[in-house]
């Protein structure tokens, strides 16, 4: 094979990719938005009047293979109710330095209070930044909340609020969606982004 | 030995077709347990009796028409057991009670404080369903109701085993809780007004209404260590942790001298739980109140972390480095000491080996014998007492008391002042045949639960009593009968005397129960003015040539005088005699006269206080260095049968023990002037050895038993009773187990639980105040007065009135500046302005 022909198949490969779709991601401009159930950021989600659904159980703790989160209960009174029944989450710290995004956090936790977003943006730049408190990881106040602490507000016992959460899902309904979920980019894997959950 | 080769009777059954001989009158529960046969089971406890309550543990016997509990069902000869392992009904039968366990017990796993080390939990897993067939709405209790400030119960957790209230009737015997209604909504319960339909607040929380019993126990958190659910829980740890989050470390109490051996379990450098251990020997499986949740002074806020030094310009206590406060100690010491001496007050709440370094530090670094860990009333007559029969001794144990056949108690009220003697003392009058004697003013609480008789003696006058009284001879006559005397007949001119005789004369063995869980160590570790470690008169040549041949010094080094005792130091101090004060964990309120010595810590030239918290010592010192609590550090205690209870760090901290601190500040000292190799040897520095508890423990066990003559027992003739006039009585007064104790402060759940508070008189007494049940009366003396209501009490003699030692509103001490024994003045009402005024001012 001559030299010449050899050089027009090598770049023949090189045009050719010029015609097909580009796969690069031009971050951060328009950054990717990944799959629904893509393991992202933990949420601290709220029932519908703004209680915290977390219960302070531990139990995330205690399924989390990388010791990465760590939960202090604190007991609820009847002047500073922070969640439905006795029990609510004094501390609640994830370090992003040791979470490994498995999720068996999420499947362990009894009141679906703990789950995962898809916001992947979580480097930071130093240690201290990447543990996240309650301030961090609960969901924001929808239109209708009350911010904790507060009487209960949609049944007299915490029973009202387990049971009724079958039909009432809270607040993780678009809190579990990363802020760029409602911009109008989509993008290869976008099309079931607005499906979700 | 006898016990072990006594024979007998056997039985011989089958337990799973496995062929097993078995003691006669044995549980089949028991015996299967020991073949490693795991029958899942509730209500049955191997301290209480059985009950056969939560029907968790049936069995399949052969002839017996239906499954059988085997906690209730004793061993038979040819017995053939099936259990869940090889017999259908069996496991049908536990899987059936299992179901019925769970149909009322709500999904609270993840909110309660039992989820993870719950037996309920474990064994549904093990032996139950993986699903429920109950689909109706679950049984509803208000949850939970506070059944006391520290105790919660949530009922609808109960499983109704009985655990709790047969440990409160059966071991402590305080029946505060029990069962109530019936059917389906039978629970356990305090007795409370609005229960049974009275006025009560109807809220739910006991101790509200009128008639409401809360359950203040002393020994009420062992029910919620045996509670097998999550029904009965502390406030203290309540949702503080799970059990993976924690680090278990087995300890000693440090509270009292009974020595319990306990769990602590610590969660980030803190520790957030205490349970009782498990030693059959000692305690048990029980523990107080106070020793299980009485361990909050350790994170206190008020926690010393750095060393203090007071300021030469301000006059101020300022922190400084610890070379700077080690120097300034060193040099103020050595100061001191070449101008009127140095006293030292160990305290009782030193380790073994904190103590023995006090102890070698006041005859090497200061060389004085004035040193005396005694931090209460106390007398010269008690350190001869305890140099003759106390140290080096420990003939009587927790076993020889429960199987004593009668014991005579003087100078102590057990429940408040040793809660786990109490326990044995009980446990030997129901099971055995114990029979207790009080030497006591009037028969308490914690006499009354052992079935105590009771000798009434007005205080001062127990001297009289042990030496002549018949009943209290007759009691001692049987063999192995035991004499347990208290620290507080200290005050009691010729009672320890008494006591000495009467136990030499009856041939009963007697034993010294000190309150404080370092006091019996102190003695053997040389604290006391009259004793140099390991017993050893300091008056016997031979005894002190065998201390310098250990401490590697020339004999003749050790100050060969006995020194002063705590009240003379104190008045020395008081009076500018001394040059200067060491001072461990004392609270100069316990001391016979708070007054004075707080004067003689404001007279003494230089004061070095070791402590951990601020204080009305750290308050007056020029030097303050900071110690590790006995959470932060190793040591060992000897309890009063002078058995010892070494225990490990639980917390790995900087914080040193005394022994660390006083090493260092030794080796910056100058030998003594006095000291024969100070000319040869002039260089700077003492060296001490005690800053490794390992060291101590090498220096201590090497130490050849001492040779030197036993000192004998002294013989001080009792006094004399004083006479009271018209509204006046003589003062009886004990410590409550929980009162204002500094390593009680800022406890505030556990101090809602301690006995109230009250003045307890006679019935003539009352009759002649015109005073009845809740009447306030007024205690005076020429310093101040307290004020507390009455509670007239039965037996109390005629001319005597009980207040409690350090409880809030009655500070004896402080207050009315006496001791037991003294006359005080009477009154019913409050007091007046005069009195009143000169209470603020004491």
């Amino acid at each position: 094979m001559g030299t010449f022909t050899g050089s027009f198949k090598g770049f023949g490969v090189t045009f050719a990719h010029m015609f097909r779709k580009v796969i690069t991601t031009d971050y951060p401009f328009t950054p990717p938005t990944p799959a629904p159930r893509y393991h992202g950021r933990h949420i601290l989600n709220r029932h519908p009047d703004g209680l915290e659904k977390c219960i302070g159980c531990e139990l995330c703790a205690w399924a989390c293979p990388a010791d990465a989160i760590y939960v202090e209960g604190a007991n609820n009174t009847d002047e500073q109710r922070f969640s439905p029944g006795e029990r609510y989450a004094g501390i609640y710290q994830i370090n992003y330095a040791r979470c490994i995004f498995c999720g068996l956090c999420i499947e362990a936790c009894p009141t679906r209070s703990l789950t995962m977003s898809n916001e992947y943006e979580l480097a930071r730049d130093n240690r201290q930044d990447l543990i996240f408190t309650k301030k961090e990881l609960l969901a924001p106040l929808l239109p209708g909340m009350e911010q904790p602490p507060h009487p209960m507000r949609l049944g007299d016992t915490d029973k009202d609020y387990y049971v009724g959460a079958l039909e009432n899902p809270g607040t993780s309904v678009g809190a579990e969606r990363a802020p760029w979920a409602t911009n109008e980019a989509e993008d290869a894997t976008g099309q079931a982004s607005k499906e979700a959950v | 030995m006898t016990d072990v080769a006594k024979k007998v009777d056997t039985v011989t059954l089958t337990i799973d077709g496995i062929e097993v001989t078995a003691e006669k009158g044995e549980l089949v529960i028991r015996v299967a347990e020991r073949m490693g046969i795991a029958i899942p089971r509730f209500c049955d406890h191997p301290l209480l009796a059985p009950a056969g309550a939560c029907r968790q543990c049936l069995v399949d016997i052969e002839g017996q028409r239906k499954p059988v509990a085997s906690c209730t069902q004793t061993v038979a000869e040819g017995m053939v057991v099936k259990t869940q392992l090889t017999s259908e009904v069996a496991a049908k039968a536990q899987g059936g009670v299992m179901e019925l366990l769970l149909a009322n017990h709500p999904l609270d796993c993840p909110t309660c404080d039992k989820g993870g080390e719950c037996p309920l939990q474990n064994q549904a897993m093990t032996n139950g369903r993986a699903d429920s067939r109950f689909k109706e709405h679950k049984r509803e209790y208000e949850k939970p109701i506070h059944i006391s400030s520290q105790v919660l119960l949530d009922r609808e957790r109960c499983i109704l085993c009985q655990r709790c209230t047969r440990f409160s009737e059966e071991i402590a015997g305080d029946k505060f809780i029990d069962l109530m209604d019936r059917s389906s909504g039978e629970q356990i319960n305090v007795y409370r007004d609005d229960f049974f339909g009275g006025r009560g607040t109807g809220d739910g929380q006991a101790g509200e209404g009128e008639g409401d019993v809360p359950f203040n126990s002393y020994f009420s958190g062992n029910t919620i260590q045996i509670c097998p659910v999550g029904a009965l829980t502390g406030e203290q740890y309540r949702f503080r942790a799970r059990p993976f989050d924690l680090v278990s470390t087995p300890t000693t109490c440090e509270h009292c001298a009974s020595g319990c051996s306990m769990r602590a379990d610590h969660r980030r450098g803190k520790v957030l739980r205490r349970l009782a251990g498990d030693d059959p020997a000692v305690n048990e499986e029980w523990n107080c109140d106070k020793g299980r949740w009485g361990f909050q002074y350790q994170t206190s806020s008020e926690r010393i972390l750095n060393p203090l030094v007071r300021d030469a310009d301000s006059g101020e206590l300022r922190e400084a480095s610890w070379s700077e406060a080690l120097l300034a100690a060193a040099e103020g010491l050595t100061a001191a000491r070449g101008n009127g001496g140095v006293g030292v007050l160990a305290g009782g709440r030193l380790t073994v080996e904190d103590a023995y370094a006090y102890a070698k530090f006041a005859r090497l670094a200061l060389g004085t014998n004035d040193i005396d860990f005694r931090a209460r009333p106390l007398s010269a007559e008690e350190a001869d007492f305890l140099a003759a029969t106390v140290a080096g001794v420990s003939d009587v144990t927790y076993t020889d008391v429960e199987n004593a056949p009668s014991a005579v108690i003087a100078g102590l009220e057990p429940e408040e002042e040793s809660g786990i003697l109490f326990l044995r003392l009980r446990k030997g009058h129901l099971r055995k045949k114990l029979q207790v004697t009080a030497v006591a003013p009037y028969l308490t609480r914690g006499f009354d639960k052992m079935g105590a008789a009771l000798i009434p003696t007005v205080p001062g006058d127990e001297a009289r009593v042990l030496a002549e009284d018949p009943a209290v001879a007759a009691a001692l006559s049987a063999p192995g009968a035991l004499l347990l005397v208290g620290e507080r007949l200290a005050t009691v001119p010729g009672a320890l005397s008494a006591a000495a005789a009467l136990a030499a004369r009856t041939g009963a063995r007697l034993a010294w129960v000190p309150r404080r869980a370092g006091d019996r160590g102190a003695i053997d570790a040389g604290c006391l003015p009259n004793l140099l470690p390991g017993g050893r008169p300091v008056g016997d040549p031979a005894a002190r040539a065998e201390i310098s041949l250990a401490w590697d010094t020339d004999a003749g080094a050790l100050p060969s005088r006995p020194g002063r005792d705590t009240n003379q130091i104190v008045a020395a101090a008081a009076a500018g005699q001394l040059g200067g004060l060491l001072v461990a964990g004392v609270d100069p309120a316990d001391l016979a006269d708070p007054r004075l010595a707080e004067q003689a810590l404001d007279a003494a030239g230089f004061v070095v206080s070791l402590e951990l918290r601020h204080s009305a010592v750290t308050r007056r010192a020029n030097v303050v260095l900071p110690v590790a609590p006995a959470a932060e550090k190793s040591g060992t205690y000897l309890n009063w049968e002078g058995r010892l209870r070494s225990f490990d760090t639980v917390l790995k901290t900087t914080a040193m023990t005394d022994g660390r601190v006083l090493e260092a500040v030794a080796a910056l000292m100058d030998v003594p002037s006095n000291h024969p190799t100070a000319a040869q040897n002039p260089t700077k520095g003492i060296l001490l050895g005690t800053g490794d508890v390992m060291a101590i423990r090498r220096e201590l066990g090497t130490m050849p038993p001492s040779r030197a003559d036993r000192p004998v027992a002294p013989a001080v003739a009792p006094a004399a009773l004083p006479a009271t006039g018209e509204h006046e009585a003589v003062l009886a007064t004990w410590h409550h187990a929980i009162d204002q104790s500094t390593l009680l402060e800022g406890d505030d759940v556990l101090a809602g639980t301690a006995r109230p508070p009250v003045a307890r008189i006679g019935s003539e007494l009352a009759a002649a105040l015109g005073v009845i049940d809740g009447d306030a009366v007024t205690v005076g003396t020429d310093r101040g007065a307290i004020t507390l209501p009455a509670e007239v009490t039965r037996d109390l003699p005629a001319r005597v009135v009980w207040l409690p030692t350090n409880s809030p509103g009655s500070t004896v001490g402080r207050s009315l500046g006496v001791t037991a024994g003294a006359v005080v003045r009477l009154s019913a009402g409050k007091a007046g302005p005069l009195l009143a005024s000169s209470e603020v001012t004491a």
